[in-house]
C-alpha cells in the first residue's frame, strides 16, 4: 500500500517513466494476437466471400453492403497487424508507451479479420452485431459506473451483482404494482441504494472487510430474491411479476444515420440513460468540488480529514450514489426484452462489471469502454453461432473472459487502485 | 480491490481489529504463540464463540420473520388481527414450530419414521452435505490465510470433478488403483486451476479475486465443451452435455452399508481438516503463508519468496476444493459428470471459510452447521413448501453478524469484548 501523499492522476497521464518489463507486454501481445489471426488462415483457410451488411430499411441512405474475399482479406489484414506491432514495438524501444489509439486500431483491424475468417460465405450484420452489443452491455455500464464511484471514494464493492440483482427484483416488482416502467426504474434504483447502505453499514461503521461484505451480500440477495421469487411472485405472477417494459424511442435525424442511427440511437430509454450517465459521472468525478472531495477521501482519507471533509459521510453518500446507478442497471433486466424477473437472473453480470473497473482502471470512461467490450464479445458469440463459426461456441462463450484475463494480467498489472480503497477510515 | 500488486492493504493495516480475514492479529489482543489456543478453544477464551452462536441465533430469527411474512395462514390471520387475534397467534407458532421441526428432522434426526435406523438417517445426509463444504472451505480459508481470495471454487471444483470423471469412465482398472488415481487426477486438475490465478499474481501482480473470477467462467464453458462433444467425454449416443455413469470401480465406497448415502468422502474431509491443521500450525510452509498472509512486505524483508508462496498456496488451496469436486462425482452424484455438478459449493465454501474463521477447526465446524442446514433446508421445502434458497439468506446473514462482533454485542447488550 502506498504511503505517498500523491495528487490523484488520471492513469492516462503517468509519466513514461516506466521500467521496459511493463512497457514491452503491449507489443508482445499485439505480436501473439497477429500470430494467432495468421494462423487461423495458414491452417484452415477457409474459401468464399464475407458479407458484411451495414444498411437498416430507414436509414436516410442506404450503405452498400460489402463483400471481401474471405483470405485475401485476412492475409491483407495480417499484414496491417504485423505493422501496427511494428510501430508499437519501435515506440517501445525508445521507451515510450504505445498510444491508445494505435491499440484500438489494431483490435478493430484484428476483430474485421477474424469475422471475415468466421463467417466466410455468409453476411455478418454489423449493425444487428454493434447494436446489440451496445444493449447486453448496459447492465455492465451501470455497474461499472457504481463500481468507480465507490471505489474512487475508498469503497471496495463487491456486491455490483447483488446491486443488479435486487435492482432487477424490485423493477419487476414495483413496475408491475405500480403499472409503469417507470415506477420499477426507480425501485430498481432504491433497491440498489439499499444493498448499499448495508454495504457502508458493515463497511464503514463496523470496519469489516469489504470485500467479505460485497461477497456475502451478494449471496444475501440471491437467496432473498429466489426466496421472494418462489413464496410470493411465483404463485401470482400477473400482479407481480408482469412490468409493462420501456420501448425503443428513435431519436429523429440521428435514429437515420446509417449504422451509427440504428447502433446509438435507436434504443430504449435505459441506454439514453446510460449515456447521460457516463457523461455525469465523469464530469461529476473530474471537474466538481465533489468529485475532487470523493478522489482525496479514496486516495488519502487522513489528508481529507485534516482539511475538513468528513470521510466516512462522503463515502456513504458515494456508495448510495453508487447504488442508484448500479441499481438502475438491474432494470435492463426486467424492463427491457423480456420483462419478468426470473432467479439468479444476472448471472453473476456484477462480477464482470467489477472486471470492467479494474480492466478501466477506476476510469468511469475506460470502465465504461471496457464494459461495451464485454457486451460486444458476449454478442459475438451469439451472432457467430447463428452464422457457423467453425470454432465452438464454448469456445466463443470464453472469449471475454480469456481476454480480461490476459488484459489484467498483461496491460493492467502496473494500474493502481485508489491509495486507500478498501481501507476502513478510523478518526484519531 | 485494494490494491494490484501484492500489497494485501486490508490485512496490512495495523488499525483493522476484527478482520475476519486475518483473525490471529486483532490489534486489540496481546500477541500470543501461533496455534497454541487454535480453534474452538480459543474462542470460547476470548468470548467469540457467545457472539458466533448469538450470530446464528439472531439468523434464525431473521430467517423466521422472512417465514412468517411469506406465510399464507399468517397473512391471511393478520386481515382480521383486530377481532380475532388468537388466530393469528397460533398461526405464527405453527408457522414457525412447523419450519424448524421440518428442519430438526430433515437435518438430525426424524421422529417421524419408525427404527432407530431411520431416524438417525437424516444426520447422516447432514454429513454427507458437509463433506464438500469442509472441503472446499479448507481450499478457500487457507488461501485466506496467505492473503489470497480464492473465490474460484466453482471452477476448480468443475475441472476437478471433469479429470476424475475421466479417470474413471475412460480407464478400466482394479479398484484398488482405479479410484485413488480418480482422486488424485481431480485433486491436480483442482490446483493446477487455482495454480494458474497464483502464477498470474506473482508474475504481473494481477488481482487473483478477478483471476479467479474470470477462471469460473473459462473452466465453466471448457467443461461445457468437452461434456458436449463425441469422442471426448460425452456420454456416446447422447445429445446432453453429461459424461457416462461412473463405473463401480471408481465410487467412494459407502460408509455405513448401502442403506445410508454417506461415502467415504465425510472422511477424505476429516482428513483433510487434519492435513491442513498440520500444514497451518507445524509446518514450516505454513509459517511461510500466514507471515505472507499477514504482511507480505514483512514476509518479503524476512527474506521469503512472497511470489512463489502465492504459487503454492494456490495450488494446494485448488488441490482441496479439487477434492470437493471429486467427492461430487465419485460419491454424492455418481450418474455423470454435468456443468452444474458443483451445486454452489465453490461458493458456499466461501461463507464457511469465512464462518469458520479460515481455521481447519472453525470450518469443520461451520462446515457440518452449513451442511446441517442444507440437508435440513431441503426438508423444510418438501415438508412445508418453504422455499430451500431461505438456508441462503440465513447462512449469509450469518456470516455478516459473525464478521461484526461489536454489532452484535451492541444488539444483545452485551460488554465489549475481552482483551484476554
Amino acid at each position: 500500500m502506498s504511503t505517498t501523499i500523491d495528487v490523484p492522476v488520471p492513469a492516462a497521464v503517468e509519466p513514461s517513466a516506466l521500467p521496459l518489463r511493463t512497457l514491452i507486454k503491449t507489443p508482445i501481445m499485439l505480436g501473439v494476437v497477429t500470430l494467432a489471426i495468421a494462423l487461423l488462415i495458414a491452417l484452415n483457410a477457409r474459401s468464399g466471400d464475407t458479407g458484411f451488411r451495414l444498411a437498416t430499411d430507414t436509414d436516410f441512405f442506404e450503405l452498400p453492403e460489402v463483400t471481401l474475399p474471405s483470405t485475401a482479406t485476412v492475409a491483407v489484414i495480417v499484414a496491417l497487424l504485423a505493422a501496427c506491432t511494428a510501430v508499437s514495438a519501435l515506440l517501445v524501444s525508445r521507451a515510450r508507451r504505445t498510444p491508445l489509439w494505435l491499440i484500438a486500431i489494431f483490435s478493430v483491424l484484428a476483430m474485421t479479420g477474424f469475422l471475415a475468417w468466421a463467417a466466410a460465405g455468409k453476411t455478418v450484420p454489423v449493425v444487428g452485431l454493434l447494436g446489440g452489443s451496445i444493449a447486453l452491455a448496459v447492465p455492465l455500464v451501470f455497474g461499472a459506473l457504481g463500481g468507480v464511484l465507490g471505489e474512487r471514494a475508498g469503497v471496495v464493492n463487491i456486491a455490483i451483482d447483488g446491486q443488479l440483482l435486487f435492482g432487477a427484483f424490485a423493477a419487476a416488482m414495483f413496475g408491475t404494482i405500480v403499472g409503469s416502467p417507470w415506477g420499477g426504474l426507480v425501485a430498481a434504483m432504491f433497491a440498489g441504494a439499499l444493498v448499499a447502505l448495508v454495504l457502508g453499514f458493515f463497511a464503514i461503521n463496523y470496519f469489516v472487510d469489504q470485500v467479505i461484505v460485497g461477497v456475502v451480500l451478494n449471496v444475501l440477495v440471491i437467496g432473498l430474491t429466489s426466496f421472494l421469487f418462489s413464496q410470493v411472485l411465483a404463485d401470482n405472477p400477473q400482479k407481480l411479476n408482469a412490468p409493462d417494459h420501456f420501448s425503443r424511442i428513435p431519436i429523429p435525424v440521428l435514429g437515420d444515420l446509417p449504422v451509427i442511427g440504428p447502433v446509438l440511437f435507436r434504443q430504449t430509454i435505459l441506454v439514453y440513460l446510460m449515456y447521460a450517465a457516463v457523461v455525469v459521472v465523469a464530469w461529476a468525478l473530474y471537474r466538481t468540488k465533489w468529485g475532487l472531495r470523493v478522489r482525496a477521501v479514496g486516495e488519502h482519507p487522513k489528508a481529507a480529514d485534516t482539511v475538513g471533509i468528513k470521510v466516512n459521510r462522503t463515502r456513504y453518500t458515494t456508495l448510495l450514489i453508487a447504488g442508484l446507478i448500479a441499481g438502475a442497471g438491474g432494470a435492463t433486466y426486467t424492463l427491457v426484452s423480456v420483462p419478468q424477473f426470473g432467479q439468479e437472473m444476472t448471472d453473476g453480470a456484477g462480477y464482470i462489471a467489477l472486471a470492467a473497473v479494474i480492466f478501466g482502471r477506476w476510469d468511469p470512461v475506460r470502465a465504461t469502454l471496457a464494459a461495451l467490450l464485454f457486451g460486444f464479445a458476449s454478442n459475438l458469440s451469439g451472432v457467430l453461432s447463428v452464422l457457423g463459426s467453425p470454432v465452438p461456441s464454448q469456445f466463443m462463450l470464453m472469449l471475454p473472459y480469456v481476454v480480461t484475463i490476459v488484459a489484467v494480467a498483461g496491460l493492467v498489472g502496473a494500474s493502481r487502485a485508489p491509495a486507500a480503497d478498501g481501507v476502513p477510515y478510523r478518526k484519531g | 480491490m485494494s490494491t494490484n500488486d501484492e500489497g494485501q492493504a486490508v490485512a496490512e493495516n495495523p488499525e483493522t481489529p476484527e478482520n475476519p480475514e486475518n483473525p490471529e492479529v486483532p490489534a486489540d489482543q496481546k500477541p500470543r504463540e501461533p496455534g497454541r489456543f487454535d480453534g474452538v478453544l480459543r474462542e470460547i477464551a476470548t468470548g467469540n464463540a457467545l457472539v458466533a452462536v448469538l450470530s446464528v441465533l439472531l439468523a434464525m430469527v431473521i430467517g423466521s420473520l422472512m417465514i412468517l411474512l411469506t406465510d399464507q395462514d399468517v397473512r391471511d390471520t393478520l386481515a382480521y388481527i383486530g377481532s380475532r387475534p388468537s388466530d393469528f397467534f397460533n398461526a405464527v407458532g405453527t408457522s414457525i414450530t412447523d419450519a424448524y421441526t421440518a428442519l430438526f428432522r430433515g437435518a438430525i434426526y426424524n421422529t417421524n419414521v419408525d427404527g432407530f435406523e431411520l431416524r438417525i438417517r437424516p444426520l447422516t445426509e447432514t454429513l454427507k452435505f458437509a463433506a464438500p463444504l469442509i472441503l472446499a472451505g479448507l481450499g478457500v480459508g487457507l488461501a485466506f490465510r496467505a492473503g489470497m481470495f480464492n473465490i474460484g471454487g466453482r471452477g476448480q471444483m468443475l475441472l476437478a470433478g471433469t479429470a476424475a470423471g475421466w479417470v474413471g469412465v475412460g480407464m478400466d482398472l482394479p479398484m484398488a488403483v482405479h479410484l485413488p488415481l480418480a482422486v488424485v487426477a481431480g485433486a491436480l486438475a483442482g490446483a493446477l486451476w487455482a495454480g494458474i490465478a497464483g502464477f498470474l499474481k506473482a508474475q504481473s501482480g494481477a488481482h487473483e479475486v478477478i483471476v479467479t473470477i474470470m477462471l469460473n467462467y473459462v473452466g465453466y464453458y471448457l467443461v461445457f465443451y468437452v461434456l458436449s462433444k463425441q469422442g471426448l467425454l460425452q456420454a456416446p449416443g447422447s445429445l446432453n452435455p453429461k459424461s457416462k455413469p461412473m463405473p463401480e470401480s471408481v465410487i467412494l465406497p459407502k460408509l455405513l452399508g448401502d442403506r445410508f448415502s454417506l461415502h467415504l468422502g465425510f472422511l477424505i474431509a476429516l482428513v483433510a481438516v487434519g492435513f491442513t491443521w498440520w500444514l497451518l500450525n507445524k509446518s514450516a510452509l505454513g509459517f511461510r503463508f500466514r507471515a505472507v498472509g499477514e504482511n507480505p512486505d514483512a514476509a518479503r524483508a524476512s527474506g521469503i519468496n512472497v511470489g512463489r508462496t502465492y504459487i503454492t498456496v494456490m495450488l494446494i488451496a485448488g488441490g482441496l476444493v479439487g477434492l470437493a469436486g471429486v467427492n461430487q462425482i465419485l460419491g454424492t452424484a455418481t450418474s455423470g459428470v454435468t456443468v452444474d455438478m458443483d451445486a454452489g459449493i465453490g461458493f458456499d465454501a466461501i461463507t464457511v471459510a469465512l464462518l469458520g474463521r479460515s481455521r481447519p477447526l472453525g470450518i469443520l465446524a461451520a462446515g457440518l452447521l452449513f451442511g446441517a442446514l442444507k440437508a435440513g433446508g431441503f426438508s423444510m421445502a418438501a415438508a412445508e413448501g418453504i422455499p430451500v434458497e431461505i438456508v441462503l439468506v440465513i447462512q449469509s446473514l450469518i456470516v455478516l453478524f459473525i464478521a461484526a462482533p461489536p454489532l452484535v454485542r451492541a444488539i444483545f447488550r452485551l460488554p465489549k469484548e475481552a482483551t484476554a
